[in-house]
């Protein structure tokens, strides 16, 4: 049954959605449709990452070859890098996450719509930042970690890096948004019954990967803010000249870096988890151990970053250090994916695309995980670093393995979201061309890395073998695109004739299979008992449903959504601040020529700190007050709290002032730059705690905390207090401990 | 000039052909682990590929036993690979100390990144040249690792393991070949718009040779005296070839480019990207950004007859 494009709208929208339903996608916040948009932006994006991998291949099929300039290669691989992580795999699962976790616990949308709308829109515009580097022909050409000095204005002189800084900053921003929204989603928003230990696995590994979030993009973040200060205040964090640190940058970015590649792993963790036991017709085996490795994984996750570092000379003891904890990170993943094979095993296994995807996902993901390891014999990794061995490493788990999970999820979750199947025989032909394909592209990558050819190289002469080995990397790739493409035609032709899906095509078992498909806006018209991880194989099967899992008693009391929100947010925050100290920290340990702090005014900034200290009491004390149902003592508590912050911003205000009029800029050494960068963000979070509190003393004086109070004071609160917290530290940190050591 | 070494073969698998004791310790360690991840690799798919056989799913077929799990099996599949890796870690431990031990109290030899050339110096009798390093068979040189600008990481696979040159703090590795031959080595820290050629060799010779090597580099230049040399010589000092580049014997003392006393004598040039020959020394004369875009070195727009003398000139530097 063939229908137009219209036509299949029309059966998925009520009639006031049809009247305006482009204007309806782009201003939607319901969740699903959301997820809708960060899966076409990020189809959009790997088009573009495709297209520039093809291109680097092109260049690469033959020795010597010419086809692009030196510096055009260069930004191909920076910009291929950076659009697959952040354009491509990131907003692919964080769709995925957007659509199916609120359905997974029962919920009606995310614990803040309007949040997620905002956190989506960053994506495209920072997309569309970053491309737009290229269109002015100053695209970055330094590769996607930047490496310092390479970085720096010596040496990359034009604009791209601080395009590329900035919208990564910008992207950042909306992950962080993301990882809130699920984290209080999935928190606060299960229905009666779904309790922690009940959650599917695709939720428990999308609700642990929103703290990886939380705690790794800020890092992030304070990187590229320190890079950008070196740019454009000429600052010296990663420049040796003045004393600045290269290693520095490497530290810090793979701090982020790597449990970034945890953050693009665990949601495809969880893609597996749903999908192998549904077509082996058994439950996970070991569901406790799968979900208990994630939180190991997540936890040693950083601790392992300097296992990229092991060639920059930091001494074998730290070597050693990381590359123990590499190796131990192995094990619960490895924990994972025998678990995953224990439950084929004994199964009735049904050899539906889904499935052909997460079988060669176990064997490439094995492959590309037994590389790492590889990887972490610190010997060995002197040999493989920054050659084709370690490009194929990571392309087999981030393509062999999330690839191929995202592609699994999209062919099991599809019927679900269009209500229609999508083609079997399509299916299969995109499969064997994605196998052939990836395959013939990177294992042949493994040898080249043995026999000596670097990475991130335009061309290379014509040594034994490296020809023909890279000529087959490059035919296979062009397999890999015409995969692609089968797969968007099979997308495009079931939307507009595939054959009706039903609610449960699968026969699966978790929730978001219990209603239509697609669901209605409201998701539930009644939900089943749940009392197991698997609640539509309960109602299917009486005569043996799944043992109960936990007391079944559980009330329905959740945790405040708005509070706990705020909490996720100051720990995206500590982390900022923690990177930012951790600077401060390492480069005034050493003596140095210029201002130190000692040149800084101790008494007066105690002053000043004790006025900001005593506002935090007096927040305590205004949230007491509307506690109690006075509305009155909870105004002048709060003016109170304001006015104790204005006074400490003006101290500030006051300090800087002192010091610049003795000469203290930001980039006169390195004390002066990270005083400023530390005092300077805290005082920022301080004037925006100020203006927030503004807000709410308008609103109380308004009389909106008269009746049912919002939770807008105890969020502002929870904030305030941690800005508090953090000066607590910079106050030790910069003005207390250098005198006294 | 006489080289008495031969030139290798290079064996494809560079980082499989060791030719060091440091890289023999290190193959012997991938041996191992190739063992041991071929085990796991086989056994796990072994699994897989089983399961899928034995359990496919048939029409009709009740669905099966709805296992949730083991804990005796969670706890042995655990623990084996916990045991693996402490063998791992205790091999890695073992073979880091051999393979790359603390350096001499002074280097032999200091590399120096440059965007995009290898600066090669020997502190000890004062030797200065570019791209091309030339050691004694069986004897360990400690090399000190410098850069002069970014990041750049030296790695000649068969001699030794890889290292970074980071600006402002000196590394060390241990070179050392067992046997004659010509070992390809290049830059694996990319670097800029011309990381690809920043490409050198390693030329170990027996000793006897590598002294008399040495003894011929630590002669200066010797003034040419055929016309065509002459011309290129004077044309050399006059241009801003001299802000560059350093000729021994001459006024020639700059060290920003590659040292060239004794160019005539090395195999490639442009750090990799050509081989020497005098029709590719002319190419390179004539624009070097023709061939190396970006290198430092501008196109001068010299005439034929300039580029002509310029190589006359620099042929005679054996």
């Amino acid at each position: 049954m063939s229908e137009s494009p219209e036509a299949v709208l029309e059966s998925i929208l009520s009639p006031d959605q049809r009247a305006h339903y482009q204007l309806a996608w782009l201003s939607t916040v319901d969740h699903k449709r959301i997820g809708i948009l960060y899966l076409l932006t990020g189809t959009v994006f790997f088009v573009a990452g495709g297209l520039e991998a093809l291109a680097m291949r092109l260049q690469l099929a033959v020795p010597n070859n010419h086809l692009v300039a030196p510096d055009t290669y260069n930004m191909l691989f920076t910009m291929h890098g950076t659009t697959m992580i952040f354009l491509v795999v990131m907003p692919l699962l964080f769709g995925l996450a957007n659509y199916f976790v609120p359905l997974q616990i029962g919920a009606r949308d995310m614990a803040f719509p309007r949040l997620n709308a905002f956190s989506f829109w960053l994506v495209p515009l920072g997309g569309i930042l970053l491309h737009f580097s290229i269109v002015i022909g100053d695209a970055s050409t330094v590769g996607w970690f930047a490496y310092a000095p390479l970085n720096e204005t010596p040496y990359a002189s034009r604009l791209g890096v601080d395009y590329w800084a900035i919208s990564l900053l910008v992207l950042g921003i909306g992950s962080v948004g993301t990882a809130i929204n699920l984290f209080t989603t999935v928190l606060c928003l299960r229905a009666p019954g779904m309790t922690l230990r009940r959650l599917p696995l695709f939720t428990w590994m999308n609700f642990i990967n929103s703290f990886l979030v939380l705690a790794a993009i800020p890092v992030l973040n304070a990187a590229l803010v320190m890079l950008l200060c070196d740019r454009l205040l000429n600052t010296h964090f990663f420049l040796p000249a003045e004393g600045g640190s290269p290693i520095l940058w490497q530290h810090i970015f793979w701090a982020f870096g790597h449990p970034e590649v945890y953050i693009l792993a665990l949601p495809a963790f969880g893609i597996i988890s749903e999908i192998i036991p549904v077509f082996s017709r058994k439950p996970i085996f070991g569901y406790e151990f799968v979900a208990g490795s994630t939180v190991a994984i997540a936890l040693l996750s950083f601790g392992v970053w300097a296992h990229h570092m092991f060639t920059v000379g930091m001494g074998h003891a730290m070597d050693l250090f990381f590359a123990g904890s590499t190796m131990l990170i192995a094990i619960p993943t490895g924990v994972k994916v025998l678990n995953w094979t224990a439950t084929m095993f004994r199964g009735r296994i049904r050899f539906n695309t889904p499935m052909l995807y997460c079988i060669a996902f176990l064997i490439q993901f094995l492959c590309g995980g037994i590389s790492g390891v590889s990887h972490a014999i610190v010997p060995l990794d002197w040999q493989t670093k920054n050659s084709y061995y370690l490009v194929a490493h990571f392309h087999y788990v981030a393509v062999g393995g999330i690839l191929f999970a995202i592609l699994a999820a999209v062919h099991y979750w599809f019927p679900k979201m269009s209500g229609r199947m999508l083609s079997e025989k399509l299916g299969r032909w995109s499969f064997w061309l994605m196998v052939v394909g990836f395959n013939g592209t990177f294992m042949i990558q493994h040898f080249l890395g043995l026999a000596g050819m670097g990475r991130r190289i335009y061309t290379y002469p014509d040594l034994p073998g490296w020809g023909w080995m890279n000529m087959l990397s490059t035919v296979s790739s062009f397999f890999m695109a015409a995969a692609a493409l089968v797969v968007l035609w099979n997308i495009g032709s079931a939307m507009l004739r595939g054959a009706p899906a039903g609610d449960n095509p699968w026969e699966a078992w978790t929730l978001e299979w219990a209603t239509t498909s697609p669901p209605p806006v409201e998701n539930f018209h009644a939900l089943p008992p749940i009392h197991s991880r698997r609640p539509l194989w309960d109602d299917a099967h009486p005569e043996r449903p799944d043992p109960v899992v936990g007391p079944d008693h559980e009330g329905t009391a959740r945790p405040d959504k708005y509070r706990s929100a705020m909490v996720a947010f100051v720990l995206s925050e500590g982390a900022f601040f923690g990177t930012l100290i951790l600077a401060f920290l390492y480069f005034n340990v050493q003596p140095q020529q210029g201002p130190t702090p000692k040149s800084l005014d101790l008494l007066k900034t105690g002053v000043f700190s004790i006025c900001l200290f005593a506002s935090s009491f007096t927040m305590w004390r205004s949230e007491k007050a509307l506690h109690r149902g006075s509305n009155r003592g909870m105004i002048a508590w709060l003016s109170l709290t304001i006015a104790l912050g204005g006074v400490f911003i003006c101290g500030q205000g006051l300090e800087y002032q002192n010091l610049l009029a003795h000469g203290m800029l930001i980039d006169t050494n390195l004390f002066a730059t990270t005083f400023f960068t530390l005092t300077g963000f805290h005082g920022i979070h301080v004037m925006v705690g100020l203006l927030l509190m503004l807000i709410v003393l308008g609103l109380a004086m308004a009389g909106v905390f008269k009746s049912k109070p919002p939770p807008a004071l105890a969020m502002v609160g929870i904030y305030w207090h941690f800005v508090d917290i953090v000066w607590i530290l910079v106050l030790t940190v910069v003005y207390i401990l250098p005198r006294f050591l | 000039m006489g080289w008495g070494w031969g030139t290798a073969v290079v064996n494809a698998l560079t980082s499989m052909s060791p030719a060091s004791q440091g890289t023999e310790e290190i193959f012997h360690l991938w041996m191992i682990s190739i063992a041991i991840f071929g085990l796991i690799f086989l056994l796990v798919t072994g699994f897989v590929v089983y399961s899928l056989m034995k359990y496919r799913w048939r029409e009709g077929e009740a669905e099966p036993e709805q296992v949730a799990g083991q804990l005796t099996v969670e706890i042995v599949w655990t623990v084996i690979p916990m045991a693996i890796v402490v063998l791992l870690f205790v091999l890695t431990v073992r073979t880091m100390a051999v393979a790359d031990p603390g350096p001499a109290p002074a280097p032999d030899l200091i590399v120096t990144g440059h965007q995009w050339w290898w600066e090669v110096r020997y502190p000890k009798s004062g030797l200065v040249t570019a791209n091309e390093i030339h050691i004694p068979t069986g004897v360990p040189f400690s090399v000190e690792l410098d850069s002069a600008d970014v990041l750049h990481e030296f790695w000649v696979a068969q001699l030794a393991r890889k290292m970074t040159t980071v600006p402002g703090h000196p590394n060390h590795i241990w070179l050392e070949a067992d046997t004659p031959g010509s070992y390809p080595g290049s830059c694996s820290e990319f670097c800029g718009t011309e990381h690809a050629w920043m490409r050198f060799t390693v030329i170990a010779q027996p000793p006897a040779e590598f002294a008399a090597w040495e003894r011929a580099q630590l002669q200066p230049s010797v003034l040419p005296t055929e016309a065509g040399a002459v011309a290129g010589e004077q044309l050399f000092m006059q241009m801003s070839c001299v802000s560059c580049h350093a000729i021994g014997g001459t006024p020639a003392h700059a060290r920003v480019g590659p040292d060239l006393t004794h160019l005539a004598g090395r195999i490639q040039i442009g750090s990799g990207v050509l081989d020497n020959s005098p029709d590719n020394l002319r190419n390179w004369l004539r624009n070097p950004q023709a061939v190396k875009p970006g290198v430092e070195m501008p196109n001068f727009q010299f005439t034929d007859q300039q580029v002509t003398v310029l190589a006359d000139y620099l042929e005679t530097l054996k």
